[in-house]
């Protein structure tokens, strides 16, 4: 079946998959966004326990989804894996770090024992949420505005800035990019915790906080959307495969594939949406809406920085250099190999929502917390 | 392709991966086992409907999730190094070793994220059989993301199913069913999970004799151990019979590891087994002295052990770094000559394809084919660069060996006073079980330096060196970042000892 695609079909493809994952990882990041509001949103000891182990359910999801995207970008594009990661270091390092702090905190926090206090823990929440998606937002940003880096006739990297990656969080379009992932992520992560927790004081502050961000988030929007149709962008010629900075790439994208600007616009008014109904409308099931919103944006952005002839990781040390779905990927028989691969993928969504249905049926109560507490983060 | 080698930085990356894969390592092996001992423990809480069984799951699981975020922790630092620290490996067999990592993300961290969500926290918020099912496919996804992950380290060992491009300069998959069926990856699997499950149980045994010994919590203590040493017992008997299989495959695929691990320098006909030995620290290939400083000698057994065959020659350090054509064995001298030549056609490859010469394109291609089996020896200055850390193979294998050899006394000694009803009297057994537990670690450890120690200086078995596998990046930056994770990984670990030490002291009293 999938043997029988052209090289460039598979390529394109494995773009449209990484980008979902992506996208569902962005989606998740409500966990991340949960964290931030950790310190302003629950007002006792209480409601922050509720607030922890609503987002303590699903924290595994979001990370493993991040180790699954770095997984497939690995398998699909070991180019721009070998690229990036190796070259941008600091970057990829720093988020790393972040991480880690994540993966032990929720565990680590309430245990006696624990060494360095819960306020550290709950520290280590807060950054990953705040430190972490910014530069996530940055390495992200850098799809658009590219890097400096070269290679070699044999494809190997050498960074071209001493920052290694760090520079990334320099420039005021991968920054915006970053600072509203941030907000959307609290955004996100107010509806998720609006939806999962039945406390009313707290679903109350949830709904102003989830208003709240996304002022905030809106003129990081704006100023990246702005930015995009109108900043010069890295375009390849498809016989020859020169890169150059061409005028306008994106919006020329963005009218080239009225899809892709039909799911920005859609994704765009899903999340007002979820947020308004949240804020006004008395509803529970933002996060819904929200969270498809941001699938769709995610995507849209993905497919204007790889599809329609475009580098998708650019350098702009030396544009030749620059990285497309076409020569940054891996062979025929690899792409084919994992086509069937990704077939278990639908599979796989299939049981996650299966069982987090069961997990969920019933939102999480302070009663609830009095019955279990030995299983408590 | 190589001016930018610098040897202290391809050191400090090396002592980076070794850090944080053995951090990893500390934690991963009780996973893999003890997610079993747990589904073990409440299929049969599901089967009784005794609550005391339900207890016990409850107690154990509150260990194991401790220990799990840890390996979590640990483990995405895995996942991106080697883009990070590797990149040039990354970009070369990508197309290969991507596959694995990636499929591992789809068929087992998931499992694991979602079902032990549902195990930890799902007591009353899913049926009995539900529940039971999640923990029984924690298991089954822990030991699954073990599969792909040594299926991408056995294809280091043993690189199958491939072939190098030369217009990219990188290997490609061409077989993807003897990847995953390699004979290697197969052989790891089962010793390392195998390893898991037994170091899992010492770890049940270990805390359950301190209970015995502080004369609390009895009949937990006694139904762990039972069902513990069973199981670790019967995994333990697996480990070795693998890890003979191991040595098999070694002697095959990677008689270099062999020979370090043997410390055999001249091979010989039959070769003899040295079970322990004390090694002289000036020995250097191709030199007259003995290797040895004092030894206990077994006639005849290593070619026993590494050919199945009685009288066998097993090839030593000696004759696959200087040749043996008595034996048909190349040196490593004549392949570096070779892998240079296959570096040059390379080179003049992609000059002929610049200029378009079809008739130079042609003959460089056919010339670099030629030779292309040898293009990582090309990247060696001289035929001793082969021989990996002699000392530190040849002792951590034995430290593995005779360890777990131990191991798998004591464990058989608590089955039986177990089993007797005894168990509780023999608190100088106990004594040793608590102290086993350290060994274990031990063991499980030194099995991985062998296999990784042993394979250098190979990132590929043969066909890329760590000197070429690594990224450009400066000395300072990758030990600025070896320092970083010691001193995090080493905070975190004191806290989870810390944490796991007040929960064992807990007891299981309030589940
Ligand atoms: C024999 C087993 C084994 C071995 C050799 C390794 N791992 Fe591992 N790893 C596991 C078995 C495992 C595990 C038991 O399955 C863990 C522990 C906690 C978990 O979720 O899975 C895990 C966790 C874990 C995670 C976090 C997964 C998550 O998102 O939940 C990553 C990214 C890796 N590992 C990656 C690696 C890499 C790149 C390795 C190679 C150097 C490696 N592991 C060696
Ligand atoms: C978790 C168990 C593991 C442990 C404890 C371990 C241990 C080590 C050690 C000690 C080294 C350093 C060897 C040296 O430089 O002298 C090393 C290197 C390395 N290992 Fe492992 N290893 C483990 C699993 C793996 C797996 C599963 C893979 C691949 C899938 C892998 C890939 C590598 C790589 C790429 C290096 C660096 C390059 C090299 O030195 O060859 N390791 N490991
Ligand atoms: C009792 C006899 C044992 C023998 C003969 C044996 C043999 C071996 C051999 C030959 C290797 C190297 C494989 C390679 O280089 O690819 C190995 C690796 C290893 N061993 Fe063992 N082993 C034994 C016991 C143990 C025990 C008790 C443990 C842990 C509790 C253990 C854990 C490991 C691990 C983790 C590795 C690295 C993974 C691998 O390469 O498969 N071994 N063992």
């Amino acid at each position: 079946m999938f043997g029988q695609l052209a090289l460039n079909q598979l390529q394109q493809l494995w773009w449209l998959i990484a980008s979902v994952v992506g996208a569902l990882f962005l989606m998740l990041t409500f966990v991340q966004g949960g964290q931030t509001l950790l310190f302003s949103v629950p007002q006792t000891p209480q409601e922050k326990m509720l607030v922890i182990n609503s987002l303590g359910r699903k924290w595994e999801l979001t990370f493993t989804t991040l180790v699954l995207f770095g997984g497939a970008l690995f398998a699909a594009f070991p180019l721009f894996y070998a690229t990036s990661f190796g070259g941008a270091y600091w970057v990829w390092i720093l988020i790393l770090f972040t991480f880690i702090g994540q993966a032990v905190s929720y565990e680590y926090r309430r245990k006696p024992g624990n060494l360095l206090g819960a306020r550290a823990y709950e520290t280590f929440l807060f950054i990953n949420g705040s430190v972490g998606l910014l530069l996530i937002g940055a390495a992200v940003g850098t799809f658009f505005t590219g890097s400096n880096f070269s290679l070699s006739g044999y494809n190997l990297v050498t960074w071209q800035h001493p920052l290694r990656g760090l520079e990334a969080a320099f420039n005021p379009f991968n920054v915006a990019l970053g600072l509203f992932l941030v907000f959307h992520a609290r955004v996100l992560g107010a509806l998720y915790l609006l939806n999962n927790i039945d406390h009313d004081a707290l679903n109350r502050r949830c709904r102003q906080s989830s208003l709240i961000n996304l002022l905030l988030a809106l003129p990081f929007l704006l100023f990246v959307l702005f930015r995009l149709v109108t900043m010069d962008g890295y375009a390849v010629a498809p016989q020859t495969g020169v890169v150059t900075l061409e005028a306008g790439k994106y919006l020329g994208n963005l009218l080239a594939m009225p899809l892709v600007f039909g799911l920005l616009l859609v994704g765009l008014l899903l999340v007002v949406w979820a947020v308004i109904a949240a804020r006004f409308r008395d509803s529970r099931r933002g996060i819904w809406a929200g969270g498809l919103g941001t699938v769709l944006v995610a995507l849209a952005l993905f497919s204007l920085a790889g599809y329609n002839n475009t580098a998708f990781y650019p350098s702009k040390f030396d544009l030749q250099s620059s990285l497309t779905i076409y020569n940054a990927s891996s062979s025929h028989y690899t792409l084919t190999v994992m086509s069937y691969v990704a077939l278990a993928v639908p599979f796989v969504l299939a049981y996650i929502a299966y069982f987090w249905r069961l997990m969920d049926a019933r939102p999480l109560t302070i009663e609830q917390l009095d019955e279990q507490s030995h299983d408590l983060y | 392709m190589l001016e930018q080698i610098d040897f202290t930085q391809v050191n400090w990356a090396r002592a980076q991966f070794a850090l944080t894969a053995m951090y990893h390592w500390i934690f991963v092996p009780l996973t893999l086992g003890l997610s079993f001992l747990l589904a073990f423990f409440e299929s049969l809480y599901v089967k009784t409907g005794n609550e005391e069984w339900k207890r016990i799951t409850r107690f154990w699981m509150s260990l194991f999730a401790i220990n799990f975020a840890i390996g979590i922790a640990t483990g995405i630092i895995m996942e991106f190094e080697f883009g990070t620290n590797w990149s040039n490996y990354s970009w070369m067999v990508g197309d290969i070793f991507g596959a694995p990592l990636a499929i591992e993300g789809i068929f087992a961290f998931f499992i694991e994220a979602t079902f032990f969500a549902v195990m930890f926290f799902g007591w009353d918020r899913v049926s009995k059989k539900t529940h039971l099912f999640a923990t029984w496919m924690v298991a089954i996804g822990s030991n699954l993301s073990a599969l792909w992950i040594l299926v991408a380290n056995g294809w280091m060992q043993l690189p199958v199913g491939m072939t190098f491009n030369p217009d990219l300069a990188r290997f490609e998959m061409t077989d993807f069913a003897a990847v995953l069926f390699s004979p290697v990856a197969i052989s790891k699997f089962t010793h390392t999970s195998a390893s898991g499950f037994m170091l899992a149980s010492i770890f049940v045994v270990a805390v359950s004799s301190w209970f015995l010994l502080k004369q609390r919590h009895l009949q937990l203590a006694r139904r762990s151990i039972l069902v513990a040493t069973v199981f670790g017992l019967i995994a333990g008997l697996f480990v070795a019979f693998s890890g003979d299989e191991a040595a098999f495959s070694n002697a095959r695929y990677q008689p270099m590891k062999l020979a370090a691990m043997e410390a055999l320098y001249d091979g010989d006909v039959p070769s003899g087994l040295v079970p322990m030995g004390i090694l002289d620290p000036d020995k250097q290939p191709g030199d007259d002295q003995d290797p040895f400083l004092v030894k206990v000698e077994v006639p005849g057994v290593l070619s026993l052990l590494a050919n199945r065959i009685w009288g066998s020659f097993v090839p030593g350090i000696n004759d696959l770094v200087y040749g043996n054509p008595q034996m048909n064995i190349v040196g490593a001298g004549e392949k570096i000559e070779r892998g240079r030549r296959a570096i040059d056609a390379l080179g003049r490859y992609k000059e002929a394809k610049k200029g378009h010469d079809e008739v130079a394109i042609a003959e460089a291609l056919a010339q670099f084919r030629a030779d292309q089996d040898y293009l990582g020896y090309g990247y060696l200055q001289r035929p001793e660069d082969i021989v990996p850390p002699v000392a530190l193979t040849f002792y951590s294998f034995r430290i593995m060996v005779i360890l777990g050899s131990l191991l798998l006394v004591v464990m058989a000694l608590f089955l039986y006073f177990a089993w007797q009803d005894r168990i509780s009297e023999q608190r100088w057994l106990l004594r040793i079980g608590v102290v086993s537990l350290l060994g274990a670690y031990l063991t499980s450890e030194m099995g991985w330096v062998v296999a990784e120690v042993g394979r250098q200086p190979w990132a590929i078995q043969g066909l890329l060196p760590v000197t070429v596998a690594n990224s450009n990046l400066t000395t300072g930056t990758v030990q600025t970042t070896f320092f970083l994770f010691l001193l995090i990984f080493t905070t975190l670990l004191i806290a989870e000892i810390r944490i796991m030490l007040k929960q064992i002291q807990r007891g299981p009293e309030d589940y």
